[in-house]
This record gives structure tokens, sequence and C-alpha cells, in this order.
């Protein structure tokens, strides 16, 4: 058929079956702007930042596995949407980015609006294409969703001049990819994976350590079912969290830099570790040389450029969890999962020493206690998002996850602002499930424009912000490492955050005491609406455990609630 | 041990052909800390990809890394770290009319080259050689007064 650039692209969205476009127009997008108004195949959410349209993209890839679509003008329109790029490539997750550029011949000439999107996100993307004929149009539309989705998913960016999405050509919609020099790897190589198995069979201490590859793979049921078989416990990371499931007695929690204890002194004692799509990131390993000291290492990962990167691997594994996972499930038979109910009960031991907790108070809301109290009133009905810093990390901590896609944060980039739109994007793909972004009072302010959107299109975000009017994360390292001096990060000065949701037509509350907390977080549900809870929380309360930067991970700082020395 | 030996190492990436296969390389090495000795682009004949070859020096657990990451590459076929291989590299000079044009002409083919100009002001040599009898070359060479020299950078091919 014949049609325009921009008919194309439009076209091209419908038939990868993409339901929501989030984005905001500029003049080098115009044309394709002008047939997303004339057709019907899909919605166009209009973000009030790009930086936000893409997080939003970002939040509906994350909660659906599918791949998030978003749109941006030339120049600042693109800028604006680097964050959104970089945060989406740290974690992996399948989005395309369509950006206006200047007309070809204008490129090279510093025109209005220019600006080399393509040398700019080659760092931050999982591939980018500048578009140099209406012909290949089609066939780089295809290439970008296959490669957003394919192998280690990841973000693509398609620049498209101006002049090419009014040009007329013919269009038909490549049914396949042909990509010679792309090809992943998705089954595991059998000689490896029996070595492994074997490994299994000798150790007495194994661990898995799960990653987020696992949620990427939607491979959590083959995950539980790897536990369940052997016995053999298990530690999350941040981007984990959910797919062992809060209640599984197998799970000993999440490790790293805010690991509880059992966790890391699990990883420190461990004999083998089974890592499945994880990568060994330094929030995670601490000092690298005494991490997994006394450990052989599977490593199961579908990018190879990750096995060996940090630490020394025995038994390379690369390929698809999920594949891999195929492959292994039926030669676990022959473990006996008695073998490790030793190791099992040293853990128990140590979780009963120092179990995740901190000290509750009746006169103030405690962070932590607020994290717990959502999971009791909304726990499994409900999809988490959280923007970055101390907030987060309790998040992660206390929230009973029973689901992978429950918890959605930036783990790799850490990016404040994050949450609000993630949220907006999550929603709109499970309009029936609560959203709540958890925030910080300096995080919500990165994105709060998205306010507007979310009351424009009626999507009813539960925005909790645990308010210690800090840059709490930061001045906990104030606290630590800095001798107490808050150097700019004292968040005294405030917005009325009540005030702020009602004049963007949203809802506010402001909560002082628990009880006003589960009254306001009842009347959100019910009023669905997007709104702001600002919650007042203790000012100086510390992310517990923690291991300092660089150190390593058996020598946590713990919280004072427990009962001393291992 | 040898893991963590530092060594020359020639790399060569087979690409498909686009425009901007190169600087999705170079920017690799940057944004990675790499180092590139030297690189060399040349289109392989009746195909749509290229050869390039990269001189590098890092441990083997470096390699396999720099070798993991350009795989990664969407536009990258293939990449292949030599161990086997036959290494060329090629070198332009220019000298003088005034210096002795028996000795320069005697010294290039010495290093698998000879003389491939000779106008009013200027005597021109070409070699092709090893890299390290290169280096050897235009030690010799400086005797000459060379006023200008140009390396090509090294090409490599499995044995
Ligand atoms: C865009 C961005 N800028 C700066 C930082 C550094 N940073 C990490 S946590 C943090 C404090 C966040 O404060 P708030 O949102 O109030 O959360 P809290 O730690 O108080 O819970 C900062 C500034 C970041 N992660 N992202
Ligand atoms: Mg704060």
């Amino acid at each position: 058929m014949q049609m325009s650039g921009a008919q194309m692209v439009c076209e091209s969205i419908i038939a990868e079956g993409v339901k929501t476009v989030f984005g905001y127009p500029g003049g080098a997008i115009m044309h394709v702007y002008d047939e997303i108004y004339k057709q019907n195949g899909f919605e166009h959410i209009l973000n009030r930042h790009e930086q936000a349209a893409v997080h939003a993209a970002d939040g509906y890839a994350r909660a659906t596995g599918e791949v998030g679509v978003a749109m941006v003008t030339s120049g600042p329109g693109f800028t604006n949407a680097v964050t959104g790029l970089a945060t989406a490539y740290m974690d992996s997750i399948p989005m395309v980015v369509i950006s206006g550029q200047v007309p070809l011949s204008l490129i090279g000439t510093d025109g209005f609006q220019e600006i080399d999107a393509v040398g700019i996100s080659r760092p931050c993307t999982k591939h980018n294409f500048l578009v140099r004929t209406l012909e290949e149009l089609p066939t780089i539309l295809k290439e970008a969703f296959y490669i957003a989705r394919s192998g280690r998913p990841g973000p693509v960016l398609v620049d498209i001049p101006k002049d090419i999405t009014v040009e007329i050509g013919e269009f038909t919609y490549p049914k396949t990819v042909h990509i010679p020099s792309y090809k992943p790897t998705y089954k595991g190589n059998k000689r490896q994976i029996e070595k492994a198995v074997d490994a299994i069979k000798k150790a007495k201490k194994p661990l898995l350590y799960i990653g987020g590859g696992v949620v990427l793979s939607n491979a959590y049921e083959l995950v539980r079912e790897f536990a369940k078989k052997t016995q053999i416990p298990a530690v999350e990371t941040l981007m984990a969290r959910g797919v062992m499931g809060a209640k599984n007695p197998l799970l000993l929690g999440m490790l790293g830099m805010h690991g509880n204890y059992a966790s890391n002194m699990a990883m420190s004692e461990t004999d083998l570790v089974i890592s499945l799509g994880a990568r060994f990131d330094d929030r995670v390993t601490g000092k690298l040389s005494e991490f997994a000291k006394y450990a052989d290492i599977i490593h199961v990962d579908i990018d190879a450029a990750n096995i060996g990167k940090l630490v020394d691997v025995d038994y390379p594994i690369v390929g698809d969890i999920t594949e891999v996972l195929k492959q292994i499930l039926p030669q676990l038979d022959g473990v006996d999962p008695d073998r490790y109910e030793a190791w099992r009960n040293i853990l128990k031991r140590y979780d009963d020493l120092h179990p995740q907790s901190y000290i509750d108070s009746d006169e103030v809301i405690k962070p932590q206690w607020a994290i717990e109290r959502i999971g009791e009133l909304v726990g499994d009905d409900a999809i988490i998002t959280s923007d970055v810093g101390q907030h987060q990390m309790w998040a992660a901590q206390h929230y009973p996850f029973d689901r992978p896609r429950q918890w959605i944060n930036s783990g790799g980039l850490g990016t404040m602002g994050f949450g609000f739109p993630a949220a907006i994007g999550a929603k709109r793909a499970f309009p029936d499930k609560i959203v709540i972004n958890i925030t910080g009072d300096g995080s919500i302010l990165m994105n709060m424009q998205e306010l507007v959107t979310a009351a424009e299109y009626e999507i009813p975000v539960i925005n909790i912000i645990l308010n210690n009017h800090f840059l709490g994360m930061v001045r906990q390292w104030q606290t630590f490492f800095y001798d107490k001096r808050y150097s700019e990060t004292d968040l005294s000065f405030q917005p009325n955050f009540k005030a702020l949701a009602e004049a963007c037509g949203g809802i506010g509350y402001d909560v002082t005491t628990k009880a006003e907390f589960d009254a306001a977080l009842k009347d959100a549900i019910k009023q669905n609406k997007v709104c702001f809870m600002n919650v007042q929380t203790n000012r100086f309360e510390d992310v517990l455990p923690m291991v300092p930067s660089g150190g390593a991970l058996f020598n946590m700082m713990l919280p004072q609630t427990t009962k001393g020395e291992a | 041990m040898t893991k963590n030996v530092k060594e020359r190492r020639v790399i060569s990436v087979i690409v498909m052909n686009e425009s901007s296969v190169l600087s999705r390389i170079t920017s690799l090495f940057a944004a990675r800390g790499y180092n590139i000795e030297s690189l060399t682009v040349a289109p392989i004949p009746n195909s749509d990809m290229s050869h390039i070859t990269i001189a590098t020096t890092g441990s083997s657990k470096l390699m396999e890394q720099i070798t993991k990451q350009l795989h990664k590459l969407i536009p990258v076929y293939k990449v292949i770290e030599h161990e086997e291989m036959v290494e060329k590299e090629m070198v332009l000079a220019k000298f003088p009319i005034a210096e002795n044009l028996a000795d320069i002409s005697v010294l290039s083919s010495a290093y698998n080259g000879g003389v491939v100009n000779v106008g009013m002001e200027m005597i021109i040599v070409m070699v092709a050689d090893e890299p390290k009898r290169v280096k050897h070359f235009i030690e010799a060479a400086q005797r000459y007064n060379p006023s200008e020299i140009v390396r090509g950078g090294v090409v490599a091919i499995e044995r």
C-alpha cells in the first residue's frame, strides 16, 4: 500500500500490537502526530515531560513484559528522553523510542533543534537507527521491536528525519527479520549444564542467587520449582524481588548493600553460587575479593559479556534462563534435598539472630511500618513502583512481594523521578490493579508534573511520599561517613504537597499518625483518583543493615534491635 | 597468573556495512576504557561486510571482555582474537632528494618494500612488514632525515 512515512510509523506500531504510546510532540515529529490524530489503532498519552513519557513506556514494559513505546521530537525532546533511555538500558527493559530529526538536508548543519541523537544515545541503547531512506523505514521499525525484545532486552532508538515522514512510498510490514550478525543464544550448552548439575549434587552449601534476568525471562515458576525440588535456599537481588514469593520458606531475602543478615552471610559462606540472571553488581557483591570466597560459581546469563566480567566463573552457561532451567530441571531428580539440611539450619540460625527488623514507634510513623502496612492492606493486589533513596530500599526490604513484575524500580541507574511516570505506565497496562508509587519528598518533585497527566487521563496512581524532609539516602551517608555535615540534603523547605496534588486535579492527604495512614490509603483506593499521600516520618531513620561501600558483605552495620554478634 | 599479564593483542572484527558501525566500535572502546593502538578498516570483497583490525593491549581477561562486548554490538558479525596469525603493517615514508637514494632503496627493500616515487624534491618509499620490524625500519630510517612517515595500522589474518 502507498502511504507516507508518518503513516508507516503508525501502521508498524499497530502491527506490533502496541495499545498505548507515551509521548510529546514537536516540530520534527509533527507529521507522525498528524497521523496519530487520524488513526484509532492505539491510544497516545501526553505526558508532561519527555523523560516521564519514556519512564511511563518503561513502566508499561516492566509491568507487562511487552515492548514499551515512547515518541519524542528532535533536539530538546530527544535530550529530555535520554535519562529514560539510560534507565531502561541499565535494567534491560524492552522499549522502542521514536524520535523526530531535522530533515536529511539539514543534518550536520546545526539546524534548529538538531542534535546527534544516535551519537548521544549510543552508550545507553541496545541499538539505534538513523533512518536514511523511506524504503528502509519498515524494516528498521520491525528490527527495532525485534532487537528490543529478543536476547538480552533493551531500549532501541529510531531517529526519523522529518522529510522521510512526509515522503510517500510502498508499505508492507516485514513478517520476519534477517540480521545475520545478531543471533542471541537461548539454549544452554548441554555439557556445561551436566557439569553444573554435577556440582550441585556435590555441593554442601549451595545458594540460588536470583537476579532481574529471571523476571525478564518470565522464569519465576521454573526457579521456584528448582528451589522446591532441591530445597536449596535462595537470595534475591533488588531487581528480582517477588520471584521466590515473600512467603517462600527457602527465600532468605535480599542480598547486597542493604541486604539482610542471613542473605549476606549465606553468600559469604556458600560453597556453590547458582547465579540465575544476576550480574554481580557492585551494590550486590561489596568487596569482590571477599565475595562468595569459598564458592564455585555457576553463572547462567543470556549475555555472555556478563559472565566472567567481575568474578571468575567455574560453570558458565550462556542462555535464556527459561530455556536453561527447562534443560536443568529434569536432571535434578538425583539431587538429595536432605544433603543441604545442615546448611539450611545454619542460615535459619543466622536469620533468627538478626532478622530484618526495626524499632517501631507510636509517636511517629516509621517508614518501615508504612511499607509493611501497605503490604497488609493491599498485598498481592498492588503493583508497587518506587523512586530512589531510602524509601526504595525499605520498600525492597519490607514489602511482601509475591510475584515478579509486582515490584518496579530503577535498580541499575537509580533514577530519581522514575516512580511516578512508571506507575502511570503500569496502571495503564493493568487498570484493575492498585498501583502505588512509594516515593520520597526529594524524588517526587522530579516528575511531579505527571499529576496533570494522571488527572487528565484518569490514571489513579497512589503516590505515598515517605516524607523525612531530607534527601534521606544521601543524608544517611553524611551521617555515617561525613561527620554529619548535611551538605545540601536538608529539605525542610517543602511545598504543600496536598495543595499541589489538588492544584493539578488530584487528591492530597496529610498523614502524621498510623490511624490517618490507614484512613488515607483506604480513601485513596476508594476515590480512584491520582493522589499524593504526604506521610510525615521520623527524619533520621537509617536503612539497615548496611554494608559500607567497598566493604565485605559479612561486615554489616546492623540495627540496634537484635541480639548482638554472631 | 598469565590471565592478568598485559600483552599486545590483535583482534579482527567482521561487521555488516552500515554507516555508524565504526563509531559504535570506537565509542565502545572509549566508554569502557579499552585502548586502541591501531585500527584499520576495509570492505571484504564480494560481500556486504567489512574487516576491522584492532591492535590493543591488555590481559587475557580484558581481551575476553572486549571480545564479548564487541560481539554484543548488533552489526558485529564475528570477532576473532588472533592467536596464530600473520600480521603486516604498511608504512609510507618521504625523504629529501638530497639523501642517498641507493641507501634508502636498499633499506626499504630489506623491509619488504621499495621506492614508489621519486620527484624533484623527495623520494617516497613503501614498506610492508611485521609490526616489530616496521618499528626497526622507522628507527633505521631516521638517519636519512625523513620529512614524513605515515603508518597504515596493522592488518592480520589467521594462519
Ligand atoms: C536523578 C538523581 N539525582 C540524584 C540522585 C542521588 N540520590 C540518590 S538517593 C537521593 C535522595 C532521595 O531523596 P528522597 O527522594 O527524599 O528519598 P529518601 O532517601 O529521603 O527516602 C539522591 C539525591 C539520584 N539517584 N538520581
Ligand atoms: Mg526524603
